[in-house]
C-alpha cells in the first residue's frame, strides 16, 4: 500500500480507533480519556493538513476494497471531500474541548465520547466516500452513532426526541437505499466522477431511461434531504434539541445536517453531473425546495422562545443556502453554496456553544430569559453577536461572503426570485436575531438568574473550557470574512473545487 | 483417514458419547475441544472447495464436481455418498463457527445448574453431528435420517429443563417436526417408487426428462413438510414458544441453526432435482415469506417478554430467505442473497439470544420494560444486542445489509417492486423492535423501581459480543462468501 492509499484510511482510523478504545475505558480514567481524545483530534488535524497540501499540489488519494463482485468500499480524498473533512476535523477539536468542560462530573462520559468519536468517523467516511455504496455505509453509521448522543440524558423527553430522530433518518435511509440500488442496477456502478457517472452512461442508456433517472434522483434527494432538513423532512431537527449542547453543536454545525447537504452536492455534481441534471429538469425543483425551506425555517424561527429551538429552525433555513447554491446552475452559485458549507458550520457552532454557556452558567434556556445576559457574560455574548451578525450576512463576517457569492450566482443564472428569497431570509434572520442581541446587551439585569451554576470570577464569566471554543470560532467567523481573498481561506478552496467540477464538464 | 468429510460427522458423535459418560464438567471441555477441531476441519474443507470447482452452487453440475467421499469405499447406488460443494462449505463453516462461541457461552451459563446441563452436552453433540451429516448427505433418504436426528435432538434440548411450560412447548415442537419429517419421508417413498433411486445426482436428469403426477405430489409434500420445519408463516406457530422458552444457549442454537437446516434442504431440492417443477409455484414461498416478515415483525414489536421478541424476530427474518425463490435466476444474485442472509442471521440471532440470556440472567427478569438502566451496567451486552440488531435491520456494513442489497438488486432486475417494498418495510419494522429494547436500556431508572442486578460474567458478555461483531464484520468478507457459494468464477 502506498502512502496515497493509507492516508485516507488513517484519517478515518484516527477517530475510529480512539473511539473504540474509549468505550473500553472505565468511567474514572478521566485523564487518559481526555488525553486520548485530544491526541486523536490533533493527529487527525495533522493528517488532514498533509492531505490538504497534497491535494492542492494535485495528488490523488484513493483506497479501494471489494466487498461484493462489482461493489467496492472506496474512499477518495479530493478537493470537495477535504472541504468537509477539514471543517469536521477542526470543529471536532473545539467541540471535544467544549464537551470536556461541559460534561465535567456528568455520568457516562466514556459512552458519550466513544459515540462522539464514532460520529466524527462517520462524517469522515461520508466526506471521503468515492461511491454511493460507501457513502450509504457511513451515512447509516452516522444515524446509529448519533442516537445514543441524542438520548444521552436518558429522560423521557430525550427518548422522544431520539425516537423521532430515528424514525425520520431510518426512513430516509431506506429511500436512499432504494435509490442507490436502483441506480446500481441501471448503471452497474455508483462511482463519484467529475461530470457525473450518470451523464457518462447516458449514451449507452438511451433517452427512455430519463424517467428512471428522474425517479432515482427524487429518491436519493429525499434520502439525504432528511438529514439536510429540507422542508417537509425537517421535523426531527428541532426535536433533537434535547441533546446536550456539544451534541447540538456537532449535529447542527458539523455532522448530521452537513452530511445531508454534502450528499446533495455529491449527487448533483458527481453522480448526475450538473449539466445532465439541468437537462433532466432536476435543478429547478431542487432550487424551489431549497427556497421554500429557507423562508419556512426563518419564519418558524421567529416564533420560538426556546433559544436552541430558534437556532434549530435557523439551521433548517441556513443549510438550504448550500442546496440553493448547488441548484443555481453556474460556477458562482457553486462557490457560494460550497463556501457556505464551511461558513454556516463555524457560525452555527459558535451560536450553539454560546447557547450551551448560557444554559450551563445561568440556566438560561429561553430567549425571554436573556435580559441583561450580555452584562453578566460579555465574552460569550460577544461571540454570540458575531455569530448572529454573520448569519444575517453583516459585512466583515463569513456570512457576508457566502451571501454575496450566492446572490451573484442567482443573478448570473437569471433567477431573480432566488435573489428575493435570499434578501427575505436576511431580513427574517435580522428579525429573529436582533431581539436576542437587544435583550442581552441593552435590557437591565434581572433580580436573579434562573439557575446559576458557575459563579463569575473577575472577568472569567464561566469555565475556561466553555469560554475559549466559542471565542475561537467567533474569531474564525471574522477571519473567514475579512481574509476571504487569501490563498488558504475556505473561499479560495471552494473556488478550486468549482474550477475542477466545471472544468471537468467543459474541457 | 484425513478426509474432513467423514470426521465432521464422526467427531461430534464421539464427543457426544464422551460427554454423556464424563458428565457436565469434563464433558464440556471435551465438547469445546471437539468443536474447535470441527471448525478447523470446516475451514480446511472450505479451502479445498474454494480452490476447486466454481460451478453455481446447488446446480446438478456442482454436485457432480463437488468433493466426495464414499463411506467404507462403497459408492452409490449401494453405499452412502458424502458430497460437499460451496453451499455445503458455507453451511458447515457457519454451523461450527456459531457453535464454538455458543458452547463457551453455555459452559458459563450453565455453571452450577447440574440438572439441566446433564443432557445439554450430549444432545448438542448429536445435533451438530446431525447438521454436518445433513449438509454432506447426497441422497434423499440420508437427508431424512439426518433431518430426524436434528429434529429429535432439538426437541430434547427444548424439554431439557423439565418445567411444565417447556415440556408443553417441546411437545408442540415435537408434533410439528414429526409431521414435517413424515411428509418429507412420504415424498421420498413416492420418488423411490417412481424412479427407483434416491441419489440427488441420479435423480436430477430423470426428473428433468419426465415427471409423473406422483413425483409432483411428492415434491409438494416434501416442500410443505420442510416449510413446516422451517416455521414459514403460517406454519410458524410452534417456533416462538419453543425458541422463547428454552434456556438461552439452546434458543440460540435453535434459532441460528436448526431452522436453517430445513431451509438448506428446500434450497437444495429446489435448485436440484425439483428445478423443472419449481418455477410454477415460486411465488408461493415468496408470498408466505412476505407475510412472515410483516407478521413476525409486528408480533416482535408487540412482545412483552424479551425472548419472545427475539423469537418472533426469527419468524420475520426467515421470511427473507423465502423471498429468493422467484428470483433465482442466471445472475446468481438471489442465491448469494440467500446464502448471505443465512450466515448473517445465524450469527446475529445467536448473538441476540446470548445477549438477552445475559440480560435476563443479570436482571433476573425477562420483560422488555425491565431492561431499563442496563446500558450503564452491561455496556458490552447492550453493544452485542445493538450490533446484532444492526444486522437484523439490514444496516451497513453488516452481512444482513449485503443480503438485503443483493435481494433488492435481484428484485429490481426482475421488476418485482412489491418485494422491494416488503424488504424495506421489514427493515424498518426490525428497527422498531430493536430500538424498543435499546431505548429502554438507555432510560434512567427511577430510584423506587431500581432492582438489584446480579453479578454478570464477563465471558458470557464477550461471547455474545464476539458473535454480534462477527455478524457485522462478515459483511466486509462478502467477497469470500460469494465466491464460496460459487457464483463468481
Amino acid at each position: 500500500m502506498t502512502i496515497n492509499e493509507w492516508l485516507p484510511l488513517a484519517v478515518i482510523a484516527s477517530s475510529l480507533v480512539p473511539g473504540l478504545v474509549i468505550f473500553a475505558l472505565p468511567e474514572r480514567r478521566i485523564r487518559l480519556r481526555t488525553g486520548l481524545n485530544l491526541f486523536a483530534a490533533l493527529a487527525k488535524l495533522a493528517l488532514v493538513a498533509m492531505l490538504l497540501a497534497g491535494v492542492a499540489a494535485g495528488e490523488d488519494y484513493a483506497f479501494r476494497y471489494a466487498v461484493l463482485p462489482g461493489i467496492d468500499l472506496a474512499f477518495k480524498a479530493d478537493a470537495l471531500a477535504l472541504l468537509f473533512v477539514s471543517l469536521s476535523a477542526v470543529l471536532w477539536l473545539f467541540t471535544t474541548l467544549y464537551a470536556i468542560g461541559y460534561l465535567e462530573k456528568a455520568p457516562h462520559r466514556s459512552r458519550f465520547f466513544g459515540f462522539f468519536s464514532l460520529c466524527v468517523t462517520a462524517t469522515m467516511g461520508i466526506a471521503m466516500a468515492a461511491n454511493l455504496f460507501t457513502f450509504f455505509i457511513f451515512y447509516e453509521l452516522l444515524t446509529l452513532a448519533t442516537f445514543p448522543l441524542v438520548v444521552h440524558r436518558g429522560t423521557a423527553q430525550a427518548m422522544r426526541g431520539g425516537t423521532i430522530y430515528l424514525a425520520y433518518t431510518l426512513a430516509g435511509g431506506a429511500l436512499l437505499l432504494i435509490g442507490i440500488v436502483w441506480l446500481h442496477s441501471l448503471l452497474g456502478q455508483t462511482e463519484f466522477v467529475h461530470g457525473g457517472v450518470a451523464a457518462a452512461a447516458v449514451p449507452i442508456l438511451g433517452a427512455e431511461q430519463a424517467w428512471q433517472l428522474q425517479g432515482i434522483f427524487l429518491l436519493l434527494i429525499a434520502g439525504v434531504g432528511v438529514k439536510a432538513a429540507i422542508v417537509p423532512l425537517h421535523g426531527w431537527l428541532p426535536q433533537a434539541m434535547v441533546a446536550p449542547a456539544p451534541v447540538s453543536a456537532l449535529l447542527h454545525a458539523v455532522a448530521v445536517v452537513k452530511a445531508g447537504a454534502f450528499g446533495i452536492v455529491r449527487i448533483v455534481y458527481e453522480v448526475y453531473g450538473i449539466e445532465f441534471a439541468e437537462s433532466l429538469d432536476l435543478l429547478t425543483p431542487l432550487a424551489i425546495a431549497a427556497a421554500v425551506t429557507i423562508v419556512w425555517g426563518s419564519l418558524r424561527a421567529l416564533f420560538q422562545d426556546d433559544l436552541k429551538k430558534r437556532l434549530a429552525f435557523s439551521t433548517v433555513s441556513q443549510v438550504s443556502y448550500i442546496i440553493l447554491g448547488v441548484a443555481l446552475f453556474g460556477p458562482l452559485g457553486t462557490v457560494g453554496g460550497l463556501v457556505h458549507l464551511v461558513h454556516q458550520g463555524i457560525m452555527k457552532i459558535t451560536l450553539f456553544f454560546c447557547a450551551g454557556n448560557y444554559a450551563e452558567t445561568l440556566g438560561i434556556h429561553k430567549v425571554s430569559e436573556m435580559n441583561g445576559a450580555g452584562r453578566r457574560m460579555p465574552w460569550t455574548t460577544l461571540a454570540f453577536s458575531i455569530g448572529a451578525l454573520g448569519m444575517m450576512g453583516a459585512p466583515l463576517t463569513a456570512g457576508a461572503v457566502s451571501k454575496a457569492w450566492l446572490i451573484d450566482g442567482a443573478n448570473a443564472a437569471n433567477m431573480d426570485w432566488a435573489v428575493w428569497v435570499l434578501w427575505t431570509s436576511s431580513l427574517l434572520n435580522a428579525a429573529y436575531f436582533l431581539p436576542i442581541l437587544w435583550r442581552a446587551w441593552l435590557k437591565p439585569l434581572p433580580a436573579a438568574w434562573p439557575d446559576e451554576h458557575i459563579p463569575a470570577h473577575g472577568w472569567r464569566e464561566t469555565a475556561w473550557l466553555l469560554l475559549i471554543p466559542p471565542l475561537v470560532t467567533a474569531g474564525a467567523v471574522l477571519a473567514a470574512g475579512i481574509f476571504s481573498d487569501s490563498a488558504w481561506s475556505p473561499l479560495a478552496w471552494a473556488q478550486l473545487i468549482a474550477q475542477r467540477e466545471y472544468l471537468a464538464v467543459t474541457p | 483417514m484425513t478426509d474432513p468429510l467423514a470426521w465432521l460427522i464422526l467427531l461430534p458423535l464421539f464427543w457426544a458419547t464422551g460427554a454423556f459418560l464424563l458428565g457436565p464438567g469434563r464433558g464440556a471441555r471435551l465438547a469445546i475441544a471437539g468443536v474447535a477441531v470441527q471448525l478447523w476441519l470446516a475451514f480446511a474443507l472450505a479451502a479445498k472447495v474454494g480452490a476447486g470447482g466454481t460451478a453455481p452452487a446447488g446446480s446438478a453440475a456442482s454436485m457432480g464436481t463437488a468433493i466426495k467421499h464414499a463411506i467404507g469405499g462403497w459408492g452409490a447406488p449401494l453405499g452412502i455418498d458424502l458430497a460437499a460443494d460451496g453451499l455445503t462449505a458455507v453451511m458447515l463453516l457457519l454451523t461450527q463457527g456459531v457453535a464454538l462461541p455458543l458452547l463457551l457461552f453455555a459452559r458459563g451459563y450453565f455453571a452450577g445448574d447440574s440438572a439441566a446441563v446433564r443432557y445439554f452436552w450430549p444432545l448438542t453433540g448429536f445435533l451438530l453431528a446431525g447438521f454436518n451429516a445433513l449438509f454432506l448427505a447426497a441422497d434423499l433418504f440420508n437427508l431424512y435420517v439426518t433431518l430426524e436426528l436434528v429434529g429429535l435432538a432439538a426437541v430434547g434440548m427444548v424439554a431439557m429443563s423439565g418445567t411444565a411450560a417447556q415440556i408443553a412447548a417441546a411437545l408442540r415442537y415435537l408434533f410439528a417436526t414429526l409431521i414435517g419429517s413424515g411428509m418429507y419421508l412420504l415424498g421420498v417413498a413416492l420418488i423411490y417408487g417412481a424412479y427407483g433411486t434416491v441419489s440427488i445426482v441420479t435423480l436430477t436428469p430423470l426428473v428433468n426428462a419426465d415427471a409423473p403426477t406422483a413425483v409432483k405430489i411428492a415434491g409438494g409434500l416434501m416442500l410443505l413438510g420442510l416449510m413446516l420445519k422451517t416455521a414459514l408463516f403460517p406454519f410458524h406457530y410452534w417456533l416462538p414458544p419453543a425458541h422463547g422458552g428454552a434456556p438461552a444457549p439452546v434458543s440460540a442454537l435453535l434459532s441460528a441453526l436448526v431452522v436453517k437446516a430445513s431451509f438448506y434442504l428446500i434450497l437444495r431440492l429446489w435448485t436440484g432435482p425439483f428445478a423443472p417443477l419449481a418455477d410454477a409455484v415460486a411465488w408461493l414461498p415468496a408470498l408466505l415469506g412476505s407475510a412472515a416478515i410483516l407478521w413476525g415483525s409486528w408480533q416482535a414489536i408487540r412482545a412483552v417478554r424479551l425472548k419472545m421478541l427475539v423469537a418472533w424476530s426469527t419468524v420475520a427474518q426467515l421470511g427473507y430467505l423465502f423471498l429468493i425463490f422467484p428470483l433465482l435466476g442466471a445472475d446468481g444474485l438471489a442465491l448469494q442473497a440467500g446464502g448471505m442472509q443465512v450466515v448473517a442471521h445465524g450469527l446475529a440471532k445467536a448473538a441476540m439470544f446470548a445477549a438477552v440470556g445475559v440480560l435476563i440472567h443479570v436482571t433476573g427478569r425477562d420483560a422488555v420494560a425491565d431492561v431499563a438502566g442496563a446500558a450503564s451496567r452491561m455496556p458490552v451486552t447492550l453493544f452485542a444486542f445493538g450490533l446484532a440488531g444492526v444486522t437484523l435491520m439490514g444496516l451497513p456494513p453488516s452481512g444482513g445489509f449485503l443480503a438485503k442489497w443483493l435481494l433488492i438488486e435481484a428484485a429490481l432486475a426482475q421488476g418485482q417492486w412489491w418485494m422491494v417494498a416488503v424488504i424495506l418495510s421489514g427493515g424498518l419494522l426490525a428497527a422498531v423492535y430493536v430500538f424498543r429494547v435499546l431505548r429502554q436500556a438507555f432510560l434512567l431508572v427511577p430510584n423506587e423501581r431500581r432492582h438489584r442486578f446480579a453479578k454478570s460474567a464477563p465471558l458470557l458478555e464477550w461471547m455474545a459480543f464476539a458473535l454480534a461483531a462477527a455478524s457485522v464484520l462478515v459483511g466486509l468478507r462478502g467477497m469470500e462468501i460469494v465466491r464460496l457459494l460459487g457464483a463468481v468464477a
